[in-house]
């Protein structure tokens, strides 16, 4: 699809800048977007032929279009698409048609927009069920009513000490304290059970049929090296069901033309008020003088100048490679240091001939949309065993995105593309006899995948036309997210919030002056949301204001 | 007993809802599927299929058809020529607007036209010896509607006629070796067709389309997904916008042409070289100014909306289904100066969209106003601002 692959960008018009923006996926271009709004002149340098970082669409064969890493959207602020008129630039997210979830045994579970109609899928299954789970909802959507303030805020800095706090601080942890304490009882221990227990211990409260509690464990696992059984899963199941689809809750649309076509949007949206983009410009570091950023070099060693350089890529990059960390505090260096990356999750994409078929539904297949392979949480579980020893799994979970059947112009009429997320293929993979070198591991890595495809829908391997595999170093040799953390950092406990990237530095401006951050390692973190590039554009103008 | 359209017993296979509405006097369906919104989303991203068959349909044929109807219809028809179609209003004696349809130009001495209501005896009255012949020809035919971004490829293979289709332009032609009128017109406000064919062959030619179509994620729609299309399309519906002057108890319930928003048909009224049934009242109307309203849209401010639910402590809502009430405008100092006929969400604007009727000095797009809406069981205030029509309004649409 011409219009998400090709990159129509302008280019660079000079050598220097009001601010670099460097990194040009969804948080990078936001940010610059947000800039040039505000009358700065803007440059985006990215290393790679085409925007969009880890929201990408590419097709790799003739009308098949590929989401290489990211697949589905829905975090995204909404403020975001207001503030920069992307429905203009051709926004478009589609809501996805339903959740379909083989339960193992031949049967299914199939969710789509009608409440009742869930119910009844349950009640099929589990009578007992099909009533927790309308409570379990309102508890998360409760839960998720206290969070969301704090995820579509900047974290205050409370670490400043109580003497001669700043005042804008002070106010910021003043209003923290106000939302947490409108909270009940019960919402705020359902919270921290979210933010630090497992996602079995609460689905366990809930639920009986093993296959429904599979079904929304699901999410749990996606993007950590975290099993549902394990605590901290919690919180990443919370991180999913806070997407939307038009104020829908836990329901994820697909951007038309794939995250690709988003990024495209935002490209779009930001020339449209100024930026400049300027691809296969890959930035070696950032320059400096006298703690102050004052431009960047790129690889070929152009010199752009400008005094404010925004680092759009994840904590690593921005504090160990960007930048000499000697000129940074040691308590910084040594928390980026030991920030956990540990990526395990890869992508298997396939081009389909046909749709695939499964036996439980014959005839027509009233299924479309997301393809959940994970029968229960103890599947999901054993799919994460290996990683914890360095190996994969050898039959992983799926989470499959049928992209073809919501846009057509994803894959030619007839045919579809499959985007598969399979956990869990550990970054650095450890044999008995030390490391082993995923190229030799790569095609057996996507039979296991397609085999537990293969399982659910026979016949499967029969329609493949094409498969890619994209394992975690692919993700972090095409993206720079490190070990191909889809986050730019776990999610964990510690690692959010006001200690994202690091306690004390989650306020988007560094030791540097002039030198920012808005990559997703920074709060309120990873996935396709633009918080971390609209919330650092807020630091940068405000920081600039009072500069005069 | 109420009927069913020469198309139902297929559809009605491909509606696991079984939700129907009545239409003149036929079944029509609200949905066919548990979520109208992929119905409305297969209208803007694929393609939709939508069955108009319960519309009236009015042969006039002789040499003087299209002088009897140009008396007749708002509408200017004298420039319409044959394989060209036009969209109208037909008013009565005092300039208020009964009905609406499409006049479409067969040949020179032979014109068919549809309407939302029963109009044979009120056509007929008006023929005064004029050498035509006006004849219902409802049940004769049934009629599709092909809609949306795919509508074209969906069709392209089945008429070949239509990829040479201008906008409101028809051709005869040949679906499935079954004779078809196909037309690009609709009430989505996108690129899209409408198929018309013998109620006999209507299975023939439906079947052809739906083979056709799946390929391309085609849909059926129904009222529901059609209702956020043509509130999006910003396009009037009968006994929403306005009553039937004919069976409105007050004038209260009447608008005039111009009051309507479609003043862009009253070429030729202010100077009197164009008569048509009201034409005198409406040029006094024009003269003298004495239009009472205005009709414009009205975008909601999405922060004010956000904040109105989060303040409440709600989640704000995106309902892309149209409200079944109308709200009321006021402007800052209270005073209500206007009404909002229809309202929904649009999924494909990201905002909450009103087609309204203010008094008309208020109607200049960027007017703030303030739109009653209910809350917790009281009424709120949110800002709005009106805007013009179309909300959406694809380049496809009228494209070559
Ligand atoms: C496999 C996978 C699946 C995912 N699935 C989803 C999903 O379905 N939904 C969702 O919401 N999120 C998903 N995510 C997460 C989401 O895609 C990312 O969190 C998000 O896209 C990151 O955006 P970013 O702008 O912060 O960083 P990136 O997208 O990583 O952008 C960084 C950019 O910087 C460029 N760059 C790096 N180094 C340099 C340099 N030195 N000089 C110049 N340019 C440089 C890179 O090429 C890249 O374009 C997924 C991620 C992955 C990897």
């Amino acid at each position: 699809m011409s219009e998400t692959t090709a990159t129509s960008t302008n280019g660079r018009t000079g050598t220097s800048y009001d601010a670099i923006v460097v990194g040009g996926g969804h948080n990078g271009l936001t940010n610059a977007a947000y800039l040039s709004k505000a009358g700065l002149r803007v440059l985006v340098l990215e290393q790679r032929h085409l925007v969009g970082g880890a929201a990408i669409t590419e097709e790799l064969r003739p009308g098949f279009n590929f989401t290489t890493f990211s697949y589905a959207l829905s975090l995204l602020r909404p403020e975001i698409v207001h503030e920069l008129n992307l429905v203009q630039h051709g926004f478009m997210p589609l809501m996805m048609p339903g959740d379909f979830h083989p339960t193992g045994d031949g049967d299914y579970l199939l969710f789509g927009d009608d409440d009742d109609q869930n119910v009844e899928m349950i009640r099929r299954h589990s009578p007992r069920d099909a009533d927790a789970y309308g409570r379990y909802n309102h508890d998360l959507d409760k839960v998720i009513e206290t969070i969301q303030p704090l995820f579509d805020n900047p974290p205050p800095n409370i670490f400043g000490g109580n003497t001669g706090r700043d005042p804008d601080d002070q106010a910021d942890i003043a209003w923290l304290l106000k939302h947490l304490g409108s909270v009940d009882r019960k919402t705020m221990h359902d919270t921290v059970r979210m933010l630090t227990g497992s996602a079995a211990d609460l689905l366990d409260d809930y639920f009986e049929y093993e296959p429904l509690k599979g079904y929304l464990a699901s999410s749990s696992s996606i993007g950590n090296r975290i099993g549902p059984m394990a605590g901290g899963s919690g919180l990443v199941l919370l991180y999913h069901k806070m997407g939307e689809h038009d104020g829908h809750l836990g329901s994820w649309s697909f951007h038309k033309g794939g995250n690709g076509g988003f990024t495209q949007v935002l490209a779009r949206a930001a020339q449209s008020f100024g930026a400049e983009i300027e691809l296969n410009a890959h930035v070696d570091h950032v320059l400096t003088r006298d703690g102050k950023a004052i431009g960047v070099v790129l690889a070929d060693g152009t010199e752009l100048t400008a005094p404010i350089v925004v680092s759009a890529l994840d904590a690593r990059r921005t504090f160990l490679d960007l930048v000499d960390p000697r000129e940074l505090p040691d308590d910084l260096v040594d928390n980026v240091r030991r920030t956990r990356y540990r990526g395990t999750s890869s992508k298997v994409n396939f081009a389909l001939d046909g749709m695939p078929e499964f036996p439980g539904l014959k005839g027509a297949a009233p299924f479309g949309g997301f393809l959940n392979i994970g029968p229960t949480m103890e599947y999901l579980e054993r799919a994460y065993d290996a990683a914890k020893y360095g190996w994969y799994s050898d039959r992983p979970f799926i989470d499959g995105a049928l992209q073809s059947v919501i846009d057509p112009d994803m894959a030619p009429p007839g045919k579809h593309v499959l985007s598969c997320f399979v956990q869990h293929a550990p970054y650095q993979l450890k044999g008995p006899h030390g490391p082993v070198d995923w190229e030799t591991e790569r095609e057996n890595w996507a039979d296991k995948a397609q085999a537990v495809l293969e399982e659910h829908f026979p016949g499967f391997g029969k329609l493949v036309l094409q498969r890619e595999v994209v394992l975690p170093t692919d993700i972090e040799a095409k993206t720079g997210l490190t070990e191909g953390n889809i986050f730019a950092g776990e999610f964990l406990a510690p690692q959010m919030y006001f200690f994202r990237p690091a306690p004390g530095y989650s306020q988007y401006a560094t030791p540097i002056d002039g030198y920012y951050q808005c990559g997703s390692g920074t709060h309120p973190g990873g996935c396709v949301i633009g918080s971390p590039g609209r919330f650092a554009s807020q630091r940068i103008l405000r920081d600039q204001e009072q500069r005069g | 007993m109420i009927r069913t359209t020469p198309f139902h017993e297929r559809l009605t296979e491909l509606n696991d809802q079984q939700l129907y509405t009545h239409w003149s006097g036929y079944l029509s369906a609200l949905r066919f599927s548990h979520a109208p919104k992929h119905e409305y989303f297969a209208v803007r991203n694929a393609v939709g299929i939508f069955d108009t068959s319960p519309l009236f349909k009015y042969r006039i044929t002789g040499p003087e058809a299209l002088d009897f109807l140009s008396g007749v219809v708002v509408r200017d028809l004298s420039v319409l020529r044959p394989g060209r179609a036009a969209y109208t209003l037909w008013c009565d004696d005092r300039g208020f607007v009964m009905e609406d349809g499409v006049v479409f130009m067969q040949s020179d001495n032979e014109l068919l036209m549809t309407a939302a209501r029963p109009l044979l005896s009120w056509l007929t009255s008006h023929e005064h010896g004029r050498r035509v012949v006006v004849e219902d020809v409802t049940d004769d035919y049934a009629m599709l509607a092909v809609q949306g971004l795919r509508s074209r490829d969906v069709l392209a293979g089945l008429v070949p006629e239509v990829t040479e289709l201008p906008y409101f332009g028809q051709a005869e032609g040949k679906l499935a070796s079954v004779p078809v009128t196909v037309s690009r017109t609709g009430f989505t406000g996108d690129l899209g067709f409408e198929l018309m064919v013998a109620a006999a062959d209507a299975l023939t030619v439906l079947d052809a389309v739906l083979e056709a179509g799946a390929p391309h994620l085609m849909r059926p729609f129904g009222e529901e997904a059609l209702m956020t299309l043509r509130i999006e399309a910003g396009l009037p519906l009968t006994g929403v916008e306005w009553h039937d002057s004919r069976t409105a108890w007050t004038d209260h319930d009447r608008v005039t042409p111009k009051e309507l928003g479609q003043g862009w048909m009253l070429k030729g009224v202010r100077d009197g070289s164009r008569r048509f049934i009201g034409s005198e009242a409406i040029r006094r109307e024009l003269v003298d100014g004495t239009s009472r309203w205005a009709t414009t849209g009205i975008v909601v401010d999405w922060q004010a909306w956000n904040r109105l639910h989060r303040d409440n402590g709600e989640l704000p809502t995106f309902d892309e289904q149209a409200l079944g009430w109308e709200q009321w405008l006021r402007t800052e100092d209270d005073t209500q100066v206007g009404y909002v006929t229809s309202f929904c969400y649009s999924p494909v604007l990201q905002r909450h969209i009103g087609i309204a009727r203010v008094r008309p000095e208020l109607a200049t797009a960027g007017t703030t106003l303030h739109m009653e809406t209910t809350l917790h069981h009281s009424t709120h205030m949110v800002a709005v601002e009106t805007t013009s029509m179309p909300f959406f309004n694809p380049a496809r649409k009228t494209a070559k």
